[in-house]
């Protein structure tokens, strides 16, 4: 037992206490998810500063599960997934924070519900045996589910369904990927598979490597979402409560792009070569259509859901071009959208917890009776736009570099995906923060409460933190991506070898 | 010359058989004598019998062998099915009686048709000799078919048991023409002797066995409700009563599976390649027919009816990659099956209220504000239905489609698996009706589940998420009874 299992079980316990509580206790169960949470942040920054750079994988935990077939409890942390875990237990506090007036009915089991969602997040980037991958990524998929059904807005059903049977067509096809594996293989173990692969007793056929390579992008690319996969994520999103877009955002899209890096890449080198100039094409396509789209929304949240699909564009474009600058830029990248994502859609909670409208055009002159939401709302949105000391302009950059390395057509379109993000950012915060206010808006909206402050101001620190200090993180993401990179060079045709030793005549 | 007097270790290894059809003739005579007003007490002697049928079974396996010489194995593979079967009877029987004491008919002939019903299910999982299987399988049958109409004056009941009679005497018709053809081919009913004979190239390639396997097979398919010979189930489970349509979806299933892989995996092992068509595509047809069926339904019984075909389907799927990893899958599918399903039928029948008359999906709206506890238990019934991981349900189509992929069925797991998704539609519905729509302000009183019915679906819940969590032991236990090389 260390460090990261503590983190990855305390949530849990909160589930398992919050259940047993009675549930006429509100104020109490809201305190102590946020303790659970809290809790688990505080723990999880000691994973930040023990995180020493070195071997593969650090506090590693491995314990066997089931017996047979060999199943096992491994977890570990690398520069990749550290600061992932970080993301998540950051921001489930903080999605408690922002649901405590918010949410109002069922309160026990929204709570309860959200640490179990934290539970399965936190496996799914610190898992490294397949099986135990799959079972959290599917454990997180129920709360989140029940999230946007029971807590969303009118269209939550339909949304609710969607976003469940997505990600579980994908899903289905990754455990055969991954039983076949295992069954090529005889290990469900990742680290395993690794050493057999660099000891070259793992290698496909082409056809074969494509299509398990194919199980597993399937999965992740509906999640992160591709273009054209993506049409689940403006339903989920839009009718998520608040809590819940901020977590499927931040969070539940980077387990995609987290699977992309750690399984599709060092896995199936050969085919993720093959595939990678189609996938870049839809990665591009999706950079300009989401931003495009996110530029008419009239709806608030829809905008930002789209200017997802227009992000994680650069996510995918960024691992992709297999460039360390490229693969370096999708990981800061990741964590960048998960900071100024999730708080663009914490503050649009925030105006419609005032108003209860998430049209852009019921607002207007919101900066004369909020200024500090105002001024809030305008260092996010240029973060998001990527305007330089902001974070995502150091994602966006290292990307667009990598991308220029490999092919200078790609960077430029890219680019355009920046330039539409400024435009469709600064219109609507035009649309809803200046200009005359109307009745409703003058009436209704008042400055950020105490508690929003508090959710707020973490984030913002971030943004500037990563926006001029990306030197603290870098260097973890950089070296796991070195050896993920020099994997994925590797070639894994087919090779002929003589099994039968040459000496085999005893002198 | 062997005895025939039967020794006492023999005696022990059918004693979970002995005693349920003991009890069962008590309970009948205990109600003729003392008159019809004993039910509850009748109810509670069933539990009492199947705990004790339970334990026998238990100390049967401690003997392993052959007894009546060699009609029956006592092996793993018997005690695994009889303790599935028996655990099935004992859910049911928890939530029966406050159903039937609704429905005012707790009378010991049900409780009676339930013992006989299991007996004949324990001797189904354990025979060893084709004429004795086919008897067991008359017992366990025939009872059913009565359970099924056990509301006399109810005419859907009524409707389910002629249905069910007819249609289930045809298919046990087939497997006796099977198992006579395979005589006259193999020229015994010991599986055993079948297995040494058909080893033998010139057996093997009669157009006879290949005749008989596809019969026998059409006799097992009609009673695990496996395509194309489906149709009598969803008709069968909407009008039997509630507790009755939990137990047939459950102990007849899982031991006309028994019967099956028994049959197939020892005696026609031999001549796999006569039969493994028929299955894949048996297998295939069933999950899809059953998945996109139940995408239809209304009804929540008739949904339950068309899931648990699927469900068979998935099961076939372990038959079809013939081996003794596929043998085991199947086992510990069934076990985890046997409780999610049971546990959601309970709550079909807890809710179903007197008559019958609350069995749609949308009359399950907004139970989570009404119910909670029932609500969550059923969300867990549900998701292990789905396949969530950390559920019974789970694991099971994990085995089930790794024994298929080791067996080199690429295509069947990825359509099997395709299939699996599509049926997280129906059962999201009910999840959808329970807790994202909120209850209509003039609902019917819906009074907590009493004692009994809380003790099933508590113990359910357990099993379902036991299996999820902890499967190593059972399947353990499954792979080393699943080589039924005699």
């Amino acid at each position: 037992m260390n460090l990261l299992d503590a983190v990855l079980f305390l949530p849990l316990a909160g589930f398992l206490i919050v259940l047993l509580l009675p549930r006429e206790r509100e104020e109490a169960l809201r305190r102590l998810a946020l303790g659970f949470a809290a809790a688990t942040f505080l723990l999880s920054l000691g994973l930040a500063t023990g995180y020493r750079a070195g071997g593969q994988f650090a506090f590693v935990t491995d314990l066997p599960w089931i017996r047979s077939p060999q199943i096992r409890y491994h977890v570990g942390l690398d520069g990749l997934s550290l600061w992932l875990v970080l993301l998540t237990t950051l921001l489930t506090p903080i999605g408690i924070l922002v649901s405590w007036r918010y949410i109002s009915k069922r309160v026990k089991e929204f709570y309860a519900l959200f640490l179990l969602l934290e539970f399965g997040l936190i496996g799914v980037f610190v898992a490294l045996d397949l099986i135990l991958f799959y079972v959290f990524w599917e454990v997180s998929l129920v709360p989140m589910y029940f999230l946007i059904g029971v807590w969303g807005h009118e269209r939550r059903i339909y949304a609710a369904v969607k976003f469940f049977l997505f990600t579980m067509a994908g899903s289905v096809l990754m455990l055969a990927a991954i039983i076949y594996l295992d069954t090529y293989a005889g290990t469900f173990d990742y680290v395993e598979l690794l050493r057999l692969q660099a000891a070259g007793n793992l290698a496909f056929r082409r056809t074969e490597g494509l299509l398990l390579f194919l199980g597993f992008f399937l999965a992740f690319a509906i999640k992160v979402p591709l273009f054209p996969l993506h049409t689940w994520l403006p339903d989920a999103h839009v009718e998520a409560p608040t809590a819940g877009s901020v977590m499927l955002a931040s969070v539940m899209l980077k387990m995609g792009c987290y699977g992309l890096l750690r399984f599709c890449l060092p896995l199936f080198p050969q085919a993720s070569r093959d595939c990678a100039p189609w996938i870049v094409a839809l990665a591009i396509a999706g950079i300009i259509y989401g931003a495009l789209v996110a530029l008419v929304q009239p709806n608030m949240k829809k905008l930002v859901a789209y200017t997802s699909v227009s992000h994680l564009g650069f996510v995918v474009l960024g691992i992709f071009t297999f460039s360390p600058l490229g693969a370096d830029g999708a990981v800061y990248q990741m964590i960048n959208h998960g900071i100024s994502t999730g708080a663009l859609f914490i503050l649009v909670g925030y105006l419609y917890e005032r108003k209860h409208s998430l049209e852009i055009a019921d607002y207007g002159g919101v900066a004369t009776p909020a200024p500090n939401l105002a001024t809030v709302f305008m260092i996010t949105a240029l973060a998001s736009a990527g305007l330089p000391t902001l974070n995502n302009f150091v994602g966006e950059y290292l990307v667009l570099q990598g991308a220029a390395q490999v092919d200078f057509r790609w960077a430029v379109l890219a680019a355009t995906g920046v330039i539409l993000a400024a435009a469709y950012m600064l219109w609507l915060y035009q649309r809803v923060f200046f200009g005359p206010a109307p009745e409703a808006v003058r009436t209704h909206v008042y400055d950020l409460t105490r508690r929003e402050w508090t959710a707020m101001l973490p984030l913002v620190a971030l943004m500037v933190w990563l926006g001029v200090g990306s030197e603290t993180f870098l260097p973890a993401i950089r070296q796991t991506n070195a050896w993920i990179l020099e994997r994925s060079r590797a070639t894994t045709e087919i090779r002929v070898e003589l099994r039968m030793p040459l000496q085999e005549v005893r002198p | 010359m062997t005895s025939f007097i039967p020794s006492g270790v023999e005696l022990l290894r059918l004693l979970p058989e002995i005693l349920l059809v003991l009890a069962g003739t008590v309970v009948l005579v205990l109600e003729g004598v003392t008159g019809a007003r004993r039910g509850r007490e009748l109810g509670y002697l069933t539990l009492a019998t199947l705990l004790a049928a339970l334990a026998a079974a238990i100390a049967a396996y401690r003997q392993p062998g052959p007894a009546f010489s060699g009609l029956i194995a006592s092996d793993g593979f018997a005690a695994f099915f009889r303790v599935v079967v028996i655990a099935a009877a004992i859910l049911v029987t928890l939530f029966s009686g406050p159903y039937l004491r609704r429905e005012g008919a707790e009378r010991g002939e049900y409780y009676a048709l339930l013992l006989y019903s299991a007996a004949g299910q324990c001797l189904m999982a354990s025979a060893a000799e084709l004429i004795v299987l086919f008897i067991a399988l008359e017992i366990s049958s025939i009872a059913s078919y009565v359970l099924a109409g056990y509301l006399r004056a109810d005419r859907r009941a009524n409707e389910a048991a002629v249905k069910y009679f007819l249609l289930g005497s045809f298919a046990s018709a087939f497997l006796l023409y099977g198992i006579a053809l395979l005589y006259g081919a193999a020229g015994s009913t010991w599986l055993a002797e079948i297995r040494a004979v058909l080893r033998t190239p010139a057996a093997a390639s009669d157009s006879l066995v290949g005749t008989a396997a596809a019969l026998i097979f059409v006799g097992f398919a009609f009673k695990v409700s496996a395509a194309p010979f489906q149709i009598w189930a969803p008709d069968v489970y909407q009008g039997a009563p509630a507790p009755v349509a939990a137990f047939l979806s459950a102990g007849p299933k899982a031991a006309a599976f028994a019967g099956l892989l028994r049959v197939f995996m020892s005696g026609l092992e031999p001549v796999t390649a006569n039969w493994e068509g028929i299955v894949w595509v048996s297998a295939l047809a069933t999950m899809v027919i059953g998945n996109f069926a139940a995408l239809l339904q209304s009804n929540i019984k008739r949904l339950l009816a068309y899931s648990s075909i699927a469900h068979a389907g998935y099961v076939m799927v372990a038959v079809a990659a013939h081996s003794s990893v596929g043998t085991a899958a199947a086992m510990f599918y069934l076990a985890a099956y046997v409780f999610m399903n049971v546990g959601a039928f309970a709550v079909v029948s807890y809710f179903a209220r007197q008559g019958e008359r609350y069995v749609q999906v949308e009359d399950l709206t907004g139970l989570a504000w009404r119910q909670p506890t029932v609500a969550a238990l059923l969300s867990v019934f549900l998701l292990s239905l789905i396949g969530v991981p950390l559920t019974g349900g789970f694991f099971g189509k994990f085995y089930v489609f790794k024994a298929a992929l080791e067996a080199g069925l690429v295509w069947l797991t990825v359509l099997g698996l395709l299939n699996s998704a599509v049926a997280a539609y129906y059962y999201l519905r009910i999840l959808v009706v329970m807790y994202m729509r909120e209850p209509a302000e003039a609902t019917a009183e819906l009074r907590a589940p009493t004692g009994p019915v809380k003790a099933a679906l508590w113990a359910s819940a357990f099993g379902t998420l036991f299996l999820g969590i902890f499967p190593s032991a059972v399947l353990e236990f499954a792979t080393n009874a699943a080589a039924l090389k005699p």
